[in-house]
């Protein structure tokens, strides 16, 4: 989950690390007072999470309180990557004489965090390391043992950077890479890290991602930073379809029966599990389906919940039929999904032979699933139709054959 | 021999008295030659036994009890207690451990992948369904009840490795129907990190004479894939590989993650596209559905030869 800049700056600073003079205004009022009590030139910038705030406008400078005013008027009412803005950051404007940049990511491959440090702020560092490798410094760090300063110090070290620059910096990059591992961030960032007139050094911003799976135990920072449990904070916002799928699926704890992505359409997907759901979403479009979601059901959820995605996905508007297919399950019970689903039609009133366009579930419990399924006159297949013959019948089912080719 | 297991190979499940540790552990007694769960932890549970197996409060009593070392451990706890279980598998002196739990966060699986990498002991996983040698032994969820396991998995020369538990045994199963049987089939989990790679299994079955193929399920997230492809480059693998890449729609949707906690694309290298073309340059064949790969499996093999 990606933090807002105000919320990134909030962390920074919690990790002992020196910033600018900032506020978060929330209005053109507040704005005004932050840079008043700033008394100096200013920087006004959109909350948003998303990129390329700079090109959309949504960073400013300003000389005086009216300016930054009238700025934050202007930015607060300013769509950027279709979000609005939370609210702008009013930072003074820091005489700073030269960018650095430091980072801490995750490598899969060797499994380890590492720090990146650079003499080249301000830009991306992607950019950085394609055009100029050799200003880019890595070094991988032990989750096993405490972090010991030493390591940031060789890996700015290693740049050439030497004096008062290195000592100051020092500190800055090793609290970062504590942060990093204490937050259970995927990404911990300060670009640009500031050199100022007087020699010390300042984050001007920060950017930091924090991982879904650590969300129940970082609950204090969350809190403290006044992030609630339905903030989901993905690439863009949940929509209403979306957060009913979370409720269904939170509902009870057996298994899942969730993780819905809206799309706008007419063939229903009740489909799992995990890699499943990719093959088969995959599989839909590639014969030509329009699939109205994406879902993922997995891990033997209750008969309640496949019921309530089931309900979920019929009554979507503009769904016409359900396809409920996954691949062949280990402990999720065919028979509970058959139920699932059936009971949906049902309660809905549909008559589930005309509803579900077919239902590829093979595994165990099937052959108590497949009866279920006969005696309601559901389409059924077992492991012998593929994933992608499953998807074709579907999407056949709704859309009629395939025209033939034109002669 | 097999890779990694095999019907002498002992293990423990951690987290036995779990709900779904409890079927895994009568899945894994009862299919092929049966395997050798020689005890199930739970703290505070000391003296129970789930179908047979006796339970204990550590890995030590277990190893006591046994008598000498325990080769592997399936740990099933919950995943703010994996970490910890974890090691203590690892330093009662277990050298296998097949982690199923899902939503550790990466900053614990990089500890015990250090661990583990200290102390020479391989992990598996973690959010995987284990390790299969059909008709022999399997060791967790993988293919579910052992006559569910039995009808998807049969003996025979294909080496399986995936990143979905559910896809290593809808590859299998069709691998099966087509008479293609699988000599091991590895699901080695959908997190962004995991204790095994794609490359770090490839030397296994490089060494086994069974092998003569492999099969691997790959979606979009991580750098897996491209360093499969350097792997199979630098060191002239003997075994042709044919790949299926799932989630191709998520490179419309950058930021998004479906499917797996892996599947979260962190840079410009970890799209379907990207990886699609890497592993092709590696002259592994990618498939564009399942039903397509027995058929290249064959005529790859009778390339090989």
């Amino acid at each position: 989950m990606r933090f807002f800049e105000y919320e990134s700056r909030a962390i920074v600073a919690k990790a002992g690390i020196p910033m600018t003079k900032h506020g978060l205004a929330k209005t053109a009022d507040e704005a005004r007072r932050i840079a008043e009590q700033i008394a100096g030139p200013v920087v006004i910038k959109s909350q948003v999470l998303s990129g390329g705030r700079m090109k959309a406008g949504g960073v400013k400078f300003a000389d005086t309180p009216d300016e930054a005013a009238r700025h934050a008027e202007h930015i607060l009412d300013l769509e950027i990557g279709g979000h609005m803005p939370r609210g702008v950051l009013v930072d003074s404007r820091a005489p700073v004489q030269h960018e650095y940049y430091a980072g801490v990511v995750w490598d899969g491959l060797r499994k380890r965090p590492v720090m990146l440090f650079s003499d080249m702020g301000g830009i991306d560092i992607e950019e950085v390391a394609e055009q100029h490798p050799d200003h880019v410094a890595r070094r991988h760090f032990s989750t096993l043992r405490p972090f010991s300063d030493w390591q940031a110090k060789q890996l700015i070290a290693s740049l050439g950077v030497s004096g008062s620059a290195l000592n100051r910096l020092t500190p800055i990059v090793a609290r970062l890479a504590r942060l990093f591992l204490a937050y259970d961030m995927t990404l911990a960032e300060i670009n640009p890290l500031g050199e100022l007139e007087d020699g010390s050094f300042v984050a001007l911003d920060a950017h930091m991602d924090m991982e879904n799976e650590a969300r129940p135990r970082q609950k204090a920072l969350l809190h403290e930073l006044g992030v609630g449990d339905e903030e989901t904070r993905q690439a863009r916002e949940p929509t209403p379809f979306e957060l009913a799928g979370e409720q269904v699926d939170s509902q009870d704890h057996r298994g899942v029966a969730g993780n819905v992505t809206e799309f706008d359409g007419n063939l229903g997907l009740v489909i799992g599990a995990g890699g499943g759901s990719l093959t088969l979403f995959d599989a839909v479009r590639a014969h030509g389906g329009d699939p109205a979601n994406y879902c993922e059901i997995g891990g033997n959820p209750s008969v309640r919940k496949a019921c309530g995605l089931a309900k979920l996905v019929l009554q979507k508007p503009g769904v016409d039929k359900i396809a409920v297919m996954m691949s062949i399950v280990s402990n999720t019970r065919v028979d509970i999904v058959a139920r699932g689903v059936i009971k949906a039609c049902v309660e809905l009133g549909y008559d589930p032979a005309e509803k579900i366009a077919i239902f590829r579930i093979p595994g165990a419990w099937e052959d108590e699933g497949f009866q279920i399924l006969d005696r309601y006159g559901v389409e059924y297949a077992d492991r012998s139709v593929s994933l992608h013959e499953a998807a074709r019948r579907a999407v056949e089912k709704i859309q009629g054959p395939p025209a033939p080719a034109a002669v | 021999m097999p890779v990694l297991i095999d019907e002498t190979t002992t293990f423990i499940v951690q987290g036995i008295t779990g709900r779904e540790a409890v079927n895994l552990t009568r899945e894994c007694l009862d299919y092929g030659k049966g395997a050798k769960i020689v005890g199930g932890v739970t703290p505070g549970r000391l003296g129970r036994d789930v179908h047979g197996v006796p339970v204990f409060d550590t890995v030590a009593q277990a190893v006591e009890h046994h008598g000498s070392p325990i080769d592997g451990s399936v740990v099933t706890v919950p995943p703010s207690f994996t970490k910890d279980a974890v090691f203590e598998a690892i330093e009662n002196g277990v050298k296998l451990v097949v982690i199923v739990t899902e939503r550790i966060p990466r900053g614990d699986v990089a500890q015990m992948v250090e661990l583990a990498s200290e102390r020479g002991v391989r992990i598996i996983g973690p959010n995987c369904l284990g390790i299969i040698v059909p008709d022999v032994v399997k060791m967790g969820g993988i293919g579910g009840p052992a006559k569910d396991a039995a009808k998807s998995y049969t003996p025979g020369p294909v080496g399986v490795i995936s990143r979905s538990g559910g896809m290593t045994t809808e590859m299998s199963s069709t691998l099966t129907a087509a008479g293609l049987g699988q000599s091991t089939a590895v699901s080695i989990g959908g997190d962004a990190i995991i204790g095994s790679t794609y490359a770090e299994l490839m030397p296994l079955f490089e060494a086994d004479p069974e092998t003569e193929a492999i099969v691997i399920y790959t979606e979009p997230g991580g750098r897996m894939e491209a360093e499969l492809a350097r792997w199979v480059t630098e060191n002239k693998s003997r075994l042709p590989i044919v790949a299926f890449m799932a989630g191709r729609f998520m490179d419309e949707m950058p930021g998004m993650s479906f499917g797996h906690a892996g599947t979260i694309v962190e840079g410009k290298e970890d799209t379907a596209s990207e990886k699609i073309a890497r592993l092709a340059e590696a002259g592994i064949v990618v498939a564009g559905e399942i039903a397509e790969i027995p058929g290249i499996v064959r005529d790859r093999m009778g390339a090989a030869v």
